[in-house]
């Protein structure tokens, strides 16, 4: 899926000044990701990407798709993941927050079952599937979070920064999972090792995109910057 | 974590295939019979139906404590009262009763997924569309709201232990503003994310 983004800039309501300036990018391989330090914009241009922030200049496109007026249809092809499942997970238990996004597909209840138990089998959640959302530990939220969407079937996943919450047994099982998805994937981390095998690394500093390559070159970049 | 909110424990027993609409109704049938309830009596042979509810469903005892325990708080204090001001009789039918709709609730809590007793209450909402209501967002307000619950309470318990951490007294304004900021900022996240799932209208 080629995501197009032309001449975008975003100030946020109250503040003087831009969160992302002057950004000019396509992209269209499988694994993207976004480095830098924080503020440097790179969280305010993964929301752009599934029209969660609309840029206060320039357009950002989704498979031809204008995310500022075309917001819905965005969303229904780009899934996005946040760094605190528990801010994501809105259902009190495991297999209601899967189905949570298939209701409003016309599914029937018979469906959506079946989609439910796949999707839970497939991240090994089926035996939490009436448990407590809640007492899920912090990896299991995570999961479900990440099954929540791709039930869903999205084209693309949008991820930030998905495992600063978790240890290292559970960041290594999200890159796993992440590695095994067949979707067009952008993910904005701090953790550097998650990127070795990706396509592509686009570094934000100060509101501005400083370099983009391949991970190697790129993460040597955020180093220098960062020394 | 506990809370009086039993959310549904997986069963096969008679109860838990009763349609969620009917459960809800005895629910509110046994609220609005409650009334009549007038003497002990009659207040035990309550509490012994809602107890039986809890065998039929296979409820362990463990879990029935759990559901009993965070009502001492409120029923201890509320009994002692009615003793003094209205004798032992009526003080027990008045807790009984308390005791018996609250463990009844959440006996259906406990047989009935969520999800099935959010749809009754959208199904009921669809007769109200006249006056505006709309029935899917009354059914996600439902399930945002239990959601919520431990989300707060998990909030709290955070709070709490950051004022012990630096050695703070407890003061209620040091407990509530980062309580109510935490919270908002909670609920700001969960509306961005039901944005991104596409819940956004």
């Amino acid at each position: 899926m080629l995501i197009d983004v032309t001449g975008v800039s975003h100030v946020y309501p109250g503040r003087a000044e831009p969160v992302v300036r002057d950004l000019d990018v396509r992209l269209d391989e499988r694994r993207i990701g976004i480095i830098g330090a924080n503020g440097s914009g790179k969280s305010t241009f993964a929301r752009m990407l599934n029209g969660l922030v609309v840029p206060s200049a320039g357009t950002v496109t989704v498979d031809g798709l204008d995310t500022g007026k075309h917001g819905r249809q965005v969303r229904k092809r780009v899934g996005f993941c946040f760094t605190n499942p528990d801010s994501q997970i809105v259902m009190p238990t495991v297999a209601e927050d899967v189905a949570f996004g298939l209701r409003r597909r016309g599914l029937s209840k018979a469906e959506i079952a079946v989609r439910v138990d796949d999707m839970l089998g497939q991240h090994g959640l089926d035996q939490f599937a009436d448990h407590a959302a809640h007492q899920l530990s912090g990896g299991q939220k995570q999961l479900l979070a990440l099954a929540s969407i791709l039930v869903t079937g999205p084209s693309l996943l949008v991820m930030d920064e998905p495992t600063t919450l978790l240890d290292l047994r559970n960041t290594r099982m999200v890159a796993d999972l992440i590695a095994g998805l067949p979707q067009q994937v952008v993910l904005v981390t701090h953790d550097l090792e998650l990127l070795t095998d990706f396509d592509r690394v686009l570094v934000f500093d100060e509101a501005r995109l400083v370099h983009d390559g391949p991970p190697a070159e790129a993460i040597k970049h955020y180093r220098e910057l960062m020394a | 974590m506990t809370t009086l909110i039993g959310l549904y424990r997986p069963g096969v027993s008679a109860l838990h295939r009763v349609p969620a609409g009917y459960k809800l109704a005895a629910v509110v049938v046994a609220g609005a019979g409650s009334i009549f309830v007038r003497t002990p009596g009659q207040t035990g042979a309550a509490l012994v139906a809602v107890l039986l509810g809890y065998v039929a469903a296979r409820v362990p005892p463990r879990l029935l404590w759990q559901s009993i325990r965070p009502l001492l708080w409120v029923v201890i204090p509320l009994g002692a009262f009615q003793v003094l001001a209205v004798g032992w009789g009526r003080a027990s039918v008045i807790i009984g009763v308390i005791v018996a709709l609250v463990l009844l609730a959440n006996l259906v809590t406990l047989t009935t997924r969520t999800t099935d007793l959010v749809d009754v209450v959208v199904r009921l909402g669809r007769q109200l569309r006249f006056l505006g209501v709309n029935p899917e967002r009354l059914g996600l307000m439902l399930n945002l709201g239990i959601r919520g619950v431990p989300l707060v309470l998990e909030l709290a318990t955070d709070v709490r232990e950051a004022q012990h951490a630096r050695g703070q007294a407890a003061s209620a304004r040091a407990f509530a503003v980062p309580l109510v900021v935490g919270a908002l900022r909670r609920a700001d996240e969960i509306g961005d994310a039901l944005a991104a799932r596409g819940f956004d209208d």
